[in-house]
């Protein structure tokens, strides 16, 4: 599916993954999360293959994919407590900061099921933030979100590039990150 | 950033998956429902003679927990696989393996566990001799271990399919026939009040080799569901 696709992104960088529906963005994506292996090509992180190590790779980046990666079952605290806890020690009062940033303090003791999509989609933004990796890998992260949630969420890509992260987004409609420029992947 | 460690992520992990099961109530009863429903109707069926029931009752029982305990196995990863969950959990960068044996363990303690609690007065009811019932729970707690252990090896590999359940049982029960012979061995053993420690201990040496082999090939099987 994908020939002769060659990438590079240094801490800053937003690269944009567009294309067509089928035209493999996600397959991308998820070959360079290593959710998929490549039958040729590499994909290398600080110059290493990623292969060479993995759990220490994927400790270095987040991915947040066409679902949610949320437990229906759990409160929104909860996934986030259950989920990014895997990952990373988290302060007494982070999630609930996070909550707020991302406009579901409200939601906190709700369970996943109960909440619309977009609160779904600002939840797994949520987890994003709070992983507090240098990669962002996210697929369709504008899906089912509300202009005020859009914005939000381009102002916070803003900021994470600004603090020397790096993202990768594959979406249908050119994002529009405030102060940066966006590297564009034509996949057509 | 300070990363969880292994052992905490594991940990974490296995409380997880408890909590899920609890808001599930219906899926920690089944298997001890029906392990209780197929043993009391052995009686009903072939003789409520005391002498002729405690020849069966090993096998009864065995045969019983195996089915019993299979019937949550199909569960076991398909919900993290169907909300997105699971592929958060082969990126969090913890070993794979460790969780995995996390998974297991939570999945023996909704299980697993409850059988081996409910088997001495089920084994009462077969005729077991009080003396023979430490050695049903025992043989049971080692058991439904190597059951869970392989059952997860097979509900990893047929994650990816809709209909996976058939070939699980398939793919499970004909690893699980050693375990099932000497099972019931050991308690057959124990009621005629010989000493069953031979087939324990070769069931225990089962277990440890699954635990040490099947952590490796559920993350190995799990990597291939989910690509």
């Amino acid at each position: 599916m994908l020939r002769g696709v060659s990438i590079d992104a240094a801490a800053g960088d937003c690269v944009h993954v567009a294309g067509p529906n089928g035209s493999g963005k996600t397959t991308l994506l998820r070959v360079i999360a290593g959710l998929l292996t490549p039958e040729q090509g590499s994909v290398t992180w600080h110059g290493r293959p990623i292969a060479a190590d993995r759990d220490a790779y994927s400790g270095s980046f987040s991915y947040l994919g066409h679902s949610d990666g949320l437990k229906p079952e759990f409160t929104a605290h909860e996934n986030l407590a259950y989920e990014v806890g895997l990952r990373r020690k988290l302060g007494a009062s982070s999630i609930d900061e996070t909550l707020a940033r991302v406009g579901l303090t409200q939601s906190r003791d709700q369970p996943a099921r109960s909440l619309s999509a977009g609160q779904r989609r600002r939840l797994a933004m949520a987890r994003v933030l709070l992983t507090a990796a240098p990669l962002w890998i996210l697929d369709e992260p504008f899906t089912n979100l509300d202009n005020a949630g859009m914005n939000f969420l381009s102002e916070v890509i803003a900021q994470h590039l600004e603090a020397g992260g790096a993202a990768m987004l594959a979406t249908h409609q050119p994002p529009a990150i405030p102060r940066h420029a966006v590297c564009r992947l034509d996949l057509a | 950033m300070d990363r969880t460690s292994p052992a905490a992520a594991a940990m974490l992990m296995y409380r997880r998956d408890l909590l899920l099961a609890f808001r599930h109530w219906d899926q920690v009863a089944q298997p001890v429902v029906f392990f209780a429903m197929v043993t009391t109707l052995f009686p009903l069926a072939i003789s409520p003679e005391l002498g002729e029931l405690r020849q069966l009752a090993g096998g009864v029982l065995w045969v019983a927990a195996l089915l019993a305990a299979l019937l949550g196995l199909e569960f076991l990863f398909r919900a993290d696989h169907a909300d997105g969950t699971l592929e958060q959990m082969l990126l969090s960068g913890q070993p794979i393996a460790l969780l995995a044996i996390a998974k297991g363990a939570a999945h023996w303690t909704v299980c697993g566990l409850p059988l081996v609690l409910v088997s001495p007065l089920l084994a009462i009811s077969l005729g077991v001799p009080a003396a023979a019932l430490c050695t049903v729970m025992l043989s049971l707690a080692l058991g439904t271990g190597i059951l869970s252990a392989l059952g997860a090896i097979g509900a990893a590999l047929t994650l990816g399919l809709r209909r996976g359940s058939m070939l699980l049982s398939l793919l499970v029960l004909p690893l699980a026939m050693p375990a099932l012979i000497f099972g019931a061995r050991a308690i057959d053993l124990a009621i005629q009040g010989d000493a069953a420690r031979g087939p324990l201990l070769l069931l225990a040496a089962m277990l440890v080799l699954v635990l040490t082999l099947a952590p490796l090939a559920i993350g190995s099987a799990l990597r291939i569901s989910a690509e």
